[in-house]
């Protein structure tokens, strides 16, 4: 009973396939976060904006409303607005926006942007040339600053059933104080950390 | 089923048993790990039924009647869910049947790694207490527990719950898991290796058929959730944004994450159960069942396929048509597989001389509830009425029906089943059929009505409702008391046995139980099968 017998020797096959497998699925699991943001940013899911270079297509007449949304977390004193509410663009059409920040806090801070758009299934029709919110800014107590986003929205969303009746859209910016930096105390999470249990 | 050709009933003579601390505490032998993951069920049952009871109370009237903060109420559901799921549902069909019966259906001595199973025993206790503790700490601000559901979504469970709750609960995940993952390792090393000489896989009785594919969904799903909470981890604790969009992270891919564990889980639940069933059905109508290969095929197919519906639980987080049209498809192919299963049950009677014991009971109802619950689901899988459905108590009474009505029903078929054969002791019939009335006409004046409130708009996790949905609020928590005496029926049965000096035959059901464990005595020997039993071909036995 105690020698390796070919059946242990087979069980213990078993036994490590098996554990092979588990060990495999927990690394398709954290696999998957690299994949699915690039997943993302290929296919536009879930509102995810493509970035690319200038128009393949020329513009056309058919134009949609595309609207503003600008927030700050909590936890950075900025103020942040586009420099107007909304634009109607041709499709196909290249298009610069302005968006102003301004630190109004009495320290210097960073921060970055993370963008979306609505109806998320636009993600994959709306091209950024050049924005913001792909780099981290520092401003000054006071110091104000305009940047830019360039973008277009590709007309082959008109062939695709899901968007083809869509005449606006939204494009969302949210700051959030930047974690490479920072003292992680000014990102505490609001509300959470007045009352912290002894643990 | 194969029959046993070779009895082996000598070596009872020198069956001896370790001393009471090496035998339950350092456990090697699977029927008495069996018998632990049992017992710990039933416990883990008592206090989860016990935070139901809470619920259920809550929600007699409307406003706040016992409850100080609807978050508490919130830890309440949470605490529920887990206990039952990964607890009570999770250690009795997969620990304490599997342990018990596989080895014994499959002609083996013990399962291929016996001091592993204790350690997947003793894992899964000490993750309980990890989620006991959760209860008692502090999750939202100023208030103890995790309320986060079952789910633990973030933001909520990150950002929303910052005191220690939710890290007890995902430790309590990580260790039940990974007791649950060593298990399946051993229960699909035993089930590939160590089938008695002549018992091909198509010849293996449905239960161990049940126990291989469960243990394979284990294996492939529990890693990611291991994976998934564990970014939830380090999220909450070392400033990772897996799911924080501040860091570019995205809370969607966790429920991507969860899903694909969480919607095999739901297999993983009810797998076991059909096994049971089968042989139930087919012991009490004294028939083998219908269509066995098939059978197996379709616990396979169910388990394939149960791994590419999950995004039928995120029909509202704006998927593509195209996407939802095919999740709405796959999920309905899964009711082809259970719709066999469910015919070849009926089939199994059909022409049998039935038998209504207790047992039988509990199946049969079981495959009546479990429809219905499988007909509602088919109701959510479309994603357009899902939309309206989603997270109402339309989902709680689907996912009753065919858990807490489904598993839970053959939990208690099996131990009216096995009870015999597991202590040698005979639970009175009186009893067990006294409970399942009580339980079926419980359950169904429970979880019946919450259909209707769902339908009507009442949503999930609220400890509050509009005057509107009082009345059948009021009549599903009569149907909780209900079922809770019930319960009282069933303890008095089991006390009963214990105490009873009536001993149980090897095989008390007669002909139709023509599995290997019928062939050893009740109950069987500590050590059983040293001569490997030989299994012997009977046409049209199977």
């Amino acid at each position: 009973m105690t020698d390796r017998s070919p059946s242990t020797r087979k069980a213990a096959v078993t036994a490590f396939a098996c554990a092979g497998i588990a060990f495999g699925m927990i690394g398709l699991a954290f696999a998957s976060v690299p994949l699915y943001n690039l997943f993302c940013k290929a296919t536009g899911f879930d509102g995810t904006p493509r970035q690319g270079s200038a128009p393949a297509a020329a513009a056309t007449d058919d134009t949609m409303l595309v609207r503003f949304d600008t927030n700050v977390a909590s936890g950075l004193p900025w103020r942040f607005q586009a420099e107007s509410p909304q634009v109607a663009v041709h499709l196909g059409e290249t298009k610069t926006v302005f968006f102003r920040v301004k630190n109004t806090g009495s320290t210097p801070s960073t921060g970055i942007a993370t963008f979306n758009v609505q109806p998320g299934l636009m993600g994959a029709y709306f091209v950024k040339i050049e924005c913001f919110c792909f780099n981290e800014q520092t401003l000054q107590p006071g110091e104000a600053m305009d940047f830019p986003v360039v973008f277009y929205i590709d007309p082959a969303l008109r062939q695709d059933s899901n968007t083809a009746h869509l005449s606006e859209m939204t494009l969302s910016y949210t700051y959030f104080a930047s974690k490479n930096g920072q003292p992680t105390a000014a990102l505490a999470t609001p509300g959470g950390t007045q009352k912290k249990s002894n643990f | 089923m194969a029959n046993a050709a070779a009895h082996s009933g000598h070596h009872d003579a020198h069956d001896h048993k370790p001393p009471f601390f090496s035998r339950w505490f350092l456990s090697t032998n699977h029927k008495d790990i069996g018998t632990l993951y049992l017992l710990f069920a039933f416990c883990a049952g008592i206090i989860g039924a016990f935070l139901s009871f809470g619920i259920r109370m809550e929600m007699e009237e409307p406003g706040l009647q016992y409850f100080s903060s609807p978050g508490t109420y919130n830890v309440f559901v949470t605490g529920h869910g887990l206990i039952m799921v990964f607890f009570m549902v999770m250690p009795a069909l997969i620990g304490g049947f599997g342990n018990w019966f596989v080895p014994l259906m499959i002609g083996a001595p013990d399962m291929a790694f016996p001091r592993m199973n204790n350690i997947s025993f003793w894992l899964t206790v000490v993750g309980f207490l990890s989620l006991v503790c959760s209860l008692f700490v502090e999750g939202a601000p100023g208030a103890s527990g995790a309320g986060t559901g079952w789910t633990v979504y973030p933001p909520l469970s990150t950002s929303g719950h910052p005191g220690p709750a939710v890290d007890f609960a995902i430790f309590a995940l990580h260790l039940s898991g990974a007791g649950s993952i060593l298990g399946a390792i051993n229960f699909i090393t035993t089930i590939l290796n160590m089938r008695a000489p002549g018992m091909t896989l198509h010849k293996m009785p449905l239960f161990a058929w049940s126990m291989l594919v469960t243990a394979f969904l284990l294996l492939l799903s529990l890693p990611v959730l291991a994976g998934a909470i564990t970014m939830l981890l380090t999220d909450r604790n070392f400033g990772t944004t897996f799911f924080d969009p501040a860091g570019g992270g995205d809370p969607v891919l966790y429920q991507h994450l969860f899903w694909f564990f969480g919607h095999p889980e739901v297999y993983i639940m009810i797998l076991p159960a059909f096994g049971i069933v089968s042989h139930i059905i087919s012991t009490f109508s004294r028939k083998p069942v219908f269509g066995y290969l098939a059978m197996a095929y379709a616990m396979v197919a169910i388990g394939v396929v149960g791994f590419v519906v999950w995004a039928h639980h995120m029909y509202t987080v704006g998927l593509s048509l195209q996407t939802q049209s095919y999740f709405v498809f796959a999920t309905m192919v899964i009711a082809v597989p259970t719709g066999v299963k469910i015919f070849s049950w009926i089939a199994t009677m059909w022409g049998g001389s039935i038998r209504f014991t207790a047992a039988m009971h509990w199946a049969v109802g079981f495959i009546f509830l479990f429809t219905v619950g499988g007909v509602t689901g088919v109701v959510l899988a479309n994603s357009a009425v899902d939309k309206y459905l989603h997270d109402t108590y339309y989902v709680v009474a689907h996912f009753h029906y065919v858990l807490s009505l489904g598993a839970v029903f053959i939990i208690f078929a099996g131990i009216y089943y096995w009870f015999p054969k597991m202590t040698g002791h005979i639970i009175p019939e009186w009893a067990g059929k006294l409970h399942f009335w009580l339980a079926f006409i419980g359950a169904n004046i429970l979880f019946f009505p919450m259909h209707f409130l769902g339908l009507a708009g009442m949503p999930r996790r609220y400890a509050d409702y509009p005057e509107a949905f009082a009345g059948w609020h009021k009549v599903s928590t009569w149907g909780g008391h209900i079922f809770a005496l019930g319960m009282v029926v069933f303890f008095i049965g089991v006390v009963l046995a214990l105490r009873s000096s009536k001993r149980a035959a090897a095989n008390p059901w007669g002909e139709g139980a023509t599995t290997l464990e019928w062939t050893l005595s009740s109950p069987p020997p500590f050590h059983q099968f040293e001569t490997l039993p030989r299994i012997v071909d009977e046409p049209g036995h199977h």
